[in-house]
């Protein structure tokens, strides 16, 4: 059976760690730097458990910043 | 698979779009503003027409959207877009010119411009966005305010006694025979933006086809303006704002 990978790329300069992104996750793969900021202070998003994505862009439908890429895979094999 | 593995071999599905430039936006986290620049930018390259689209850009939070998206802007007056839209589409009537305004710049000052842009049927294209609040001076009422919404002018929530009712433009505007297209969208949930952008294309395409004005009113939140979370804000706006601004489509005569 085909198998989709996903994964997702936050531009850590761009995002505002406005949280949207990890709400829309069906997958919990987002989480917000609990310590870390990027330059304008903002605790920004990062793929935590980067291996449950699915490539469903809806972490990228949702971003009011255009920060978030995401790649598809999938294995027909 | 490692996400290195999958970026290689995989395709991209979704990203910033070419025409939403590397300028930082001003607005605030989590503001429906950036969603929508972003979907203005991904269907101006689908349509590829990024050399033959004017936008006009408002006065309200939206005041820069000629700094994030790269193409033609016109600065307008406050509420004064669709008059401006007007003379610049009747002048380059090839080119597809749409405007982008706030509910106070569209639904305070500039009612008139609007309601007689959308009534003389000009092909332009209105993309409103209603937050029901003037969120750029500080989170005063704006026409659209709910009743007994908290604003910075209406303390203890709007009363309609002394403060009017929540005016709904959008469908008046669907009332008048110039308009071909006007509908209700949200960008607050994934599926709710992909529904917005093909809204957005088909009112782009019908302006550009010259049935008359399209309208899209995207109900927005503005979590600064009603002090809460960006999460927070669209649950909020998904609870109250959609009982009086619901999402759908009020007129579609571009088929007739």
């Amino acid at each position: 059976m085909a198998k989709v990978y996903g994964a997702v790329e936050v531009n850590p300069e761009r995002c505002k760690g406005c949280d949207l992104c990890v709400v829309a996750c069906p997958c919990d793969v987002l989480k917000l730097q609990p310590l870390e900021v990027n330059n304008r202070g903002y605790h920004y998003a990062y793929p935590d458990k980067a291996d449950a994505c699915i490539g469903c862009s809806s972490c990228a439908a949702v971003c009011p910043d255009g920060c978030i890429t995401v790649y598809r895979y999938v294995d027909k094999g | 698979m490692t996400p290195e593995e999958i970026k290689q071999k995989g395709s991209i599905v979704a990203a910033k779009p070419r025409l939403l430039n590397d300028n930082h936006m001003h607005y605030c986290p989590g503001c429906s503003h950036g969603v929508v620049h972003r979907l203005i930018a991904e269907v101006i390259e689908e349509m590829q027409v990024e050399d033959n689209v004017i936008g006009v850009a408002p006065v309200g939070c939206a005041v820069f959207a000629y700094n994030y998206i790269d193409i033609d802007w016109i600065e307008a007056a406050h509420g004064r877009a669709p008059a401006v839209a007007t003379g610049a589409k009747r002048l380059n009537p090839s080119r597809m010119v749409f405007t982008y305004q706030g509910d106070g710049d569209l639904a305070a000052i500039g009612t008139a411009e609007t309601i007689h842009a959308a009534n003389r049927g000009e092909n332009i294209t209105i993309i409103f966005i209603n937050n029901g609040i003037y969120g750029m001076t500080g989170g005063q009422m704006a026409p659209t305010t709910l009743e007994g919404m908290k604003t910075s002018t209406t303390p203890y929530g709007r009363r309609a006694d002394l403060n009017g009712y929540p005016l709904n433009i959008t469908p008046l505007l669907a009332m008048l025979p110039g308009t071909c297209y006007v509908s209700r969208q949200s960008v607050h949930t994934a599926v709710a933006v992909r529904k917005a952008k093909a809204a957005i294309k088909k009112a782009f395409t019908s302006s550009l086809a010259g049935k008359g004005t399209s309208v899209i009113e995207i109900v927005s939140t503005c979590s600064s303006g009603w002090k809460m979370s960006p999460a927070k804000a669209n649950e909020w706006m998904e609870k109250n704002m959609f009982g009086h601004y619901p999402p759908g489509d009020l007129k579609d005569t571009t088929n007739d």
